[in-house]
């Protein structure tokens, strides 16, 4: 028989908590890797197809996510002549992320060879080396789940590339397109990887020995005794996110006219599509992150359409009594702010509790995204008063409303303190983390464009396009010169493209 | 001979066009145009931050005549945009010295 273990004998239910129902081998909690590794030949006949299948799928939907759906969910609520910028940010993330996860971002995240539980040596597995042939099973399921370790980095990838295009959000209309990319690197290499490595891959956030729950609430075979939840990235993407446009927003300043000019969404529906793109990409990024088609990835497949239908009607019922109106906008932003909420605590909750945690995040954000205005920073598209909050609000609410820990369920206060801690640390590490990179780029290459061209619209500056044939332009077809391009910043360069 | 220019809400912009073809006119010359009057513009609320839309969007239409029918030109316009709500636009009219039509080279009411 090729693959005998194809078929798991009953359904795999699920009991309550996150991955801690996994935990046959002592080791193999929220902790990823850490079964060891079997070479490809001796467990080539023991892939589980179905689960490699499921996994492969999963990672190409979170790809969704970000090129186009959060392309197009950001790039509808900006101006007319910066929608481009916008919609690059998201791509070029992807560009850049997506190599350096190959280079050494995987091996940083989720190597074995651990440093003060901060980081992996980025080095082991640098260039994928050693992962080419192996076969994991990450949370250590007994009888199926075994993966190419491909699959699996495969899909990490595609988490660390979004995270970074999250933050894009609240610098809006305003930043030089190289600084961007430069920011990318950098802060993918010194935020994102370290907090995976500490949540996901073993560190101080996770529930090993050496973690910060084992040393608060102590641990039995290796095992905090209390294990931190958060299933699919609520602190490593949302929080990690929110906390980076935040510090980015008032590093690099507001937009000319914040606040006195109008800057409303140009194209609706395009953030709509784009918001109903990131709904579907997002059971790739929550049921995915179960790594196996069992009861427990159809479970979180409920949750998250629930908590994501009850944030919706959250934020439009604080809409109408608020504003007096239900709006698209606020429809298409309840619906991010409810996966957002979910994304942590999909695999902890029952369908009941996902829609207590769903509208509450959708009622929560609804409120928050008012907040720049009072107190005066520009977070253009709200990346701070809808991922940081729901991010921090679901983190929370999974320690009170998990089924098999929760608070509210009767499972004491340790499991929200855990979250509590977690959500913080995310919080400061993130928060210092981007204000040294975001003030170091400050003083060398600089974030903001010249004045004149922002005003202008970034689109023609940064990138010599418009993304509406508005106005028919005359003028003849050429091959460009190499090199003999205006330079970016010329302003002189925009002129009759604006009349 | 005399220049009609109306400004009008779009949507009444297609039985304005079929009152004026009715009446016999041959041609108008339609534009989008941004504006407000006494209505002033409206606000839109997005993710909670109240944005004053003052310019409203509204069809202008030019429609060149003879003299003796500008004022009629008016009433039908005036009849077929009415809906008696705030923002139905205003009409006005001014004198034209020459009209040239570019193919023939026609000149005068000859061109209209």
């Amino acid at each position: 028989m090729r693959n005998p273990m194809l078929t798991p004998g009953v359904l795999m239910q699920h009991d309550g908590n996150t991955r801690a129902r996994v935990a046959k081998p002592p080791t193999a909690t929220v902790v990823a890797m850490s079964t060891p590794l079997m070479p490809f030949a001796e467990a080539a006949d023991q892939i589980d197809y179905a689960s490699t299948a499921f996994v492969i799928l999963c990672a190409s939907l979170v790809l969704l996510m970000t090129t186009p759906g959060l392309a197009l969910f950001y790039g509808g609520m900006t101006r007319t002549k910066s929608i481009l910028n916008m919609m690059m940010m998201s791509f070029s993330a992807m560009g850049v992320v997506g190599l350096i996860y190959v280079l050494y971002g995987y091996s940083m995240s989720f190597g074995s060879e651990n440093i003060a539980g901060i980081i992996a040596n980025p080095f082991q597995h640098f260039g994928l080396s050693g992962t080419t042939d192996t076969v994991v099973n990450p949370f250590g399921y007994e009888g199926y789940g075994n993966i190419p370790e491909l699959a699996f980095v495969g899909f990490q990838l595609t988490f660390a590339v979004i995270t970074v295009a999250l933050i894009s959000g609240a610098i809006a209309d305003r930043v030089k397109f190289s600084t961007w990319l430069v920011f990318s690197a950098l802060w993918v290499t010194f935020s994102y990887f370290p907090i995976a490595h500490m949540v996901w891959g073993g560190g101080l956030l996770s529930a090993n020995e050496t973690s910060l729950s084992s040393l608060i609430f102590g641990s039995t075979d290796g095992t905090a005794n209390v294990v931190p939840i958060d299933f699919a990235g609520g602190t490593v993407v949302h929080i990690n996110a929110g906390m980076a446009g935040l510090v980015l927003a008032l590093v690099v300043g507001k937009r000319i006219g914040f606040g006195k000019i109008s800057m409303r969404p140009h194209n609706v529906p395009l953030t709509m599509i784009g918001a109903g793109l990131l709904w579907f990409g997002w059971f790739g990024f929550n049921a995915g992150s179960e790594l196996a088609p069992d009861g427990t990835s159809a479970l979180v497949w409920i949750n998250t359409t629930t908590a994501t239908c009850a944030a919706m009607l959250g934020w439009l019922v604080v809409e109408k009594i608020r504003d007096g109106h239900a709006t698209s906008v606020g429809a298409a932003s309840g619906v991010v702010a409810g996966l957002v909420a979910i994304t942590p605590a999909c695999g902890a909750l029952s369908p009941l509790g996902s829609i207590v945690l769903g509208v509450v995040a959708g009622a929560l954000c609804a409120l928050a995204v008012g907040l720049k205005f009072r107190l005066g920073y520009d977070d253009s598209l709200d990346v701070v008063g809808v991922h940081l909050v729901a991010g921090v609000w679901g983190t929370i609410g999974a320690g009170l409303l998990a089924t098999a820990t929760g608070l509210f369920y009767g499972g004491g206060i340790d499991q929200t303190v855990i979250q509590i801690l977690i959500a913080l640390c995310t919080i400061v590490i993130s928060g210092v983390v981007t204000l040294v990179i975001a003030l170091a780029l400050k003083s060398t290459m600089g974030w903001r464009i010249p004045e004149d061209v922002e005003v202008a619209g970034i689109d023609q500056a940064e990138h010599a396009e418009s993304a509406y044939d508005l106005v028919s332009v005359g003028g003849r077809v050429g091959a460009p010169s190499f090199g003999q391009h205006a330079s970016s910043s010329d302003s002189k360069n925009l002129e009759g493209a604006q009349s | 001979m005399k220049l009609v220019t109306a400004i009008i809400k779009p949507h009444q912009l297609d039985e304005v066009k079929e009152a004026l073809e009715a009446f016999g006119i041959q041609g108008m010359t339609i534009s989008e145009a941004h504006g407000y009057g006494r209505q002033r513009g409206h606000s839109e609320v997005y993710r909670g931050a109240e944005y004053t839309v003052d310019f409203v969007p509204k069809s202008r239409i030019e429609v060149l005549v003879d003299d003796m029918d500008a004022s009629s030109v008016v009433d039908v316009i005036l009849k077929a945009a009415q809906t008696g709500r705030i923002g139905d636009g205003k009409i006005w009219v001014v004198p034209v010295e020459d009209v040239a039509r570019v193919r023939t080279g026609e000149r005068g009411v000859e061109a209209i």
